[in-house]
């Protein structure tokens, strides 16, 4: 059964920005786009098992920083290949200036 | 020890085996704040650089144009073919990266500009470029090996005019108008971009026919020496820089301080090669646009070996290794780092032959 675990303080990640978050055996990343909305997807890219913590976030896109797959964070769509195979999104909402995640 | 550099040869099999085909490549420790701002892009540098392109583009060719069939229109055909065989391969390759604008759809534009003139599908060498990526001089998994060892001198020098390149291309390209795909490319493409590839092959015939049906009709070189030709004539510079990336140096590691150079150059060929010349900061992080290659060197001076000082000096270390790598195919330049960085990381193996440098 999901349930809300304590990701991060909101202010752990920057603007435009990502972080990793390991939690059990798995790992995920969290982002926070231009508007302050947070999102957390699978961490490693669909295309080859690159981390996307080291990737690029525009606006509510996160791009891999191996061979430039873009996705979309808001339902861990490919805007752009190589990476042909969507993230898997998890719920998340920030509460009490901490992110909490539903897995 | 001989190498198979073929994608469906055992070379590739004993580095999936030996522990090569993998994630844990090397890269320099940069603080995230420098490496996020290192990354952001803008559009204003790729299409100043763009309109220079397209402008000097259209620039020596209606020169050219007009002066034939006089000899003086030679030189204005040389500097168009340059910027079409040798600029559009970097465009190819910045764009491909979706580095070069901020603005997606630009970079789309251009990179398919960019692969009609350099003969390049556009779906299958976004994926081999990938695996260029993954598995940089990797023997057996890497499609892009420029110099393969022991080097064949008569194959490089007819590259330089573009002739094992576009045989390749074209070839490819008569495969991908049948409908299919060649074994190789079944390795590493998504199937989901078969149909694009082969619609792409049967566009680009179109206009090549309609460029020879034209040049027969006129009666004029002009529409060859426009496209297609300029491929072979004008890919000199792309190859004379290309050979660098990698050439005389290590393979079958995860370090691109030992596989790649960076290689300071003259402002032109940086114009023409986009900066490319900082081919180990490329490749450790290649979401920094070209323009911000400069910065990223300053940032990882610390970390790299001394880049090469100029095309020639780059030569002058490179053509003996390969020269003795005709006997001795291990053989390869291993620079010395500074006292501030952290030592090579070799990965699962280490061969016998290297320079003493270190």
């Amino acid at each position: 059964m999901a349930v809300w675990v304590d990701a991060c303080a909101a202010e752990d990640i920057d603007e435009e920005d990502v972080i990793r978050f390991d939690h059990g055996s798995h790992t995920f990343v969290i982002v926070r786009d231009h508007e302050d909305n947070y999102y957390c997807t699978d961490g490693l890219c669909t295309h080859e098992d690159v981390h996307l913590a080291d990737g690029l976030v525009v606006e509510a896109t996160l791009e891999c920083p191996k061979h430039s797959s873009v996705f979309d964070m808001t339902n861990g769509e490919v805007e752009t290949p190589p990476a042909c195979e969507n993230l898997h999104t998890y719920p998340t909402k920030v509460e009490g200036g901490r992110v909490f995640v539903e897995i | 020890m001989a190498r198979d550099y073929s994608m469906l040869g055992p070379d590739g099999d004993r580095a999936v085996a030996s522990g090569l085909v993998t994630e844990d490549w090397y890269r320099t420790p940069l603080p995230r704040k420098t490496i996020k701002a290192l990354m952001k892009r803008s559009d204003q540098p790729a299409i100043r650089d763009t309109a220079m392109l397209f402008g000097l583009m259209i620039l020596f060719a209606g020169i050219a144009i007009t002066l034939m069939p006089s000899w003086w229109s030679l030189p204005f055909w040389l500097a168009y073919g340059v910027l079409y065989g040798s600029a559009m391969d970097s465009r190819w390759h910045e764009c491909g990266h979706g580095t070069a604008f901020k603005t997606r759809w630009m970079n789309k534009v251009v990179y398919q500009i960019a692969c009609f003139c350099m003969i390049r599908d556009p779906w299958c060498w976004k994926y081999s470029h990938a695996r260029h990526h993954s598995d940089t001089i990797i023997v057996g998994r890497d499609p892009e090996v420029a110099i393969m060892r022991p080097v064949v001198v008569a194959k490089m020098l007819a590259n330089l005019v573009g002739i094992m390149d576009v045989k390749d291309g074209v070839m490819r390209m008569l495969v991908h108008i049948s409908g299919k795909m060649l074994p190789d490319e079944e390795d590493y493409v998504e199937p989901v971009f078969y149909h694009m590839t082969i619609r792409t092959a049967r566009i680009w015939m179109a206009i090549y026919v309609l460029t020879i049906f034209a040049a027969i009709y006129f009666a004029s070189w002009i529409p060859l020496l426009l496209i297609g030709l300029p491929r072979l004539y004008g890919c000199w510079h792309m190859v004379i820089c290309g050979w660098l990336q990698h050439g005389g140096l290590d393979d079958n590691v995860l370090d691109h301080r030992l596989n790649s150079r960076t290689v300071y150059m003259n402002p032109v060929s940086r114009f023409i090669y986009w900066n490319m010349n900082y081919h180990v900061e490329h490749h450790m992080f290649p979401l920094v646009p070209y323009y911000k290659l400069p910065e990223l060197h300053q940032a990882c001076r610390f970390d790299f070996p001394p880049p090469n000082r100029s095309i020639l000096g780059a030569y002058a270390e490179m053509i003996p290794a390969l020269w003795k790598q005709r006997k001795d195919a291990d053989y390869h330049i291993r620079r010395a780092l500074p006292d501030t960085a952290t030592p090579y990381h070799d990965g699962p193996h280490t061969l016998a032959t290297a320079n003493p440098e270190e």
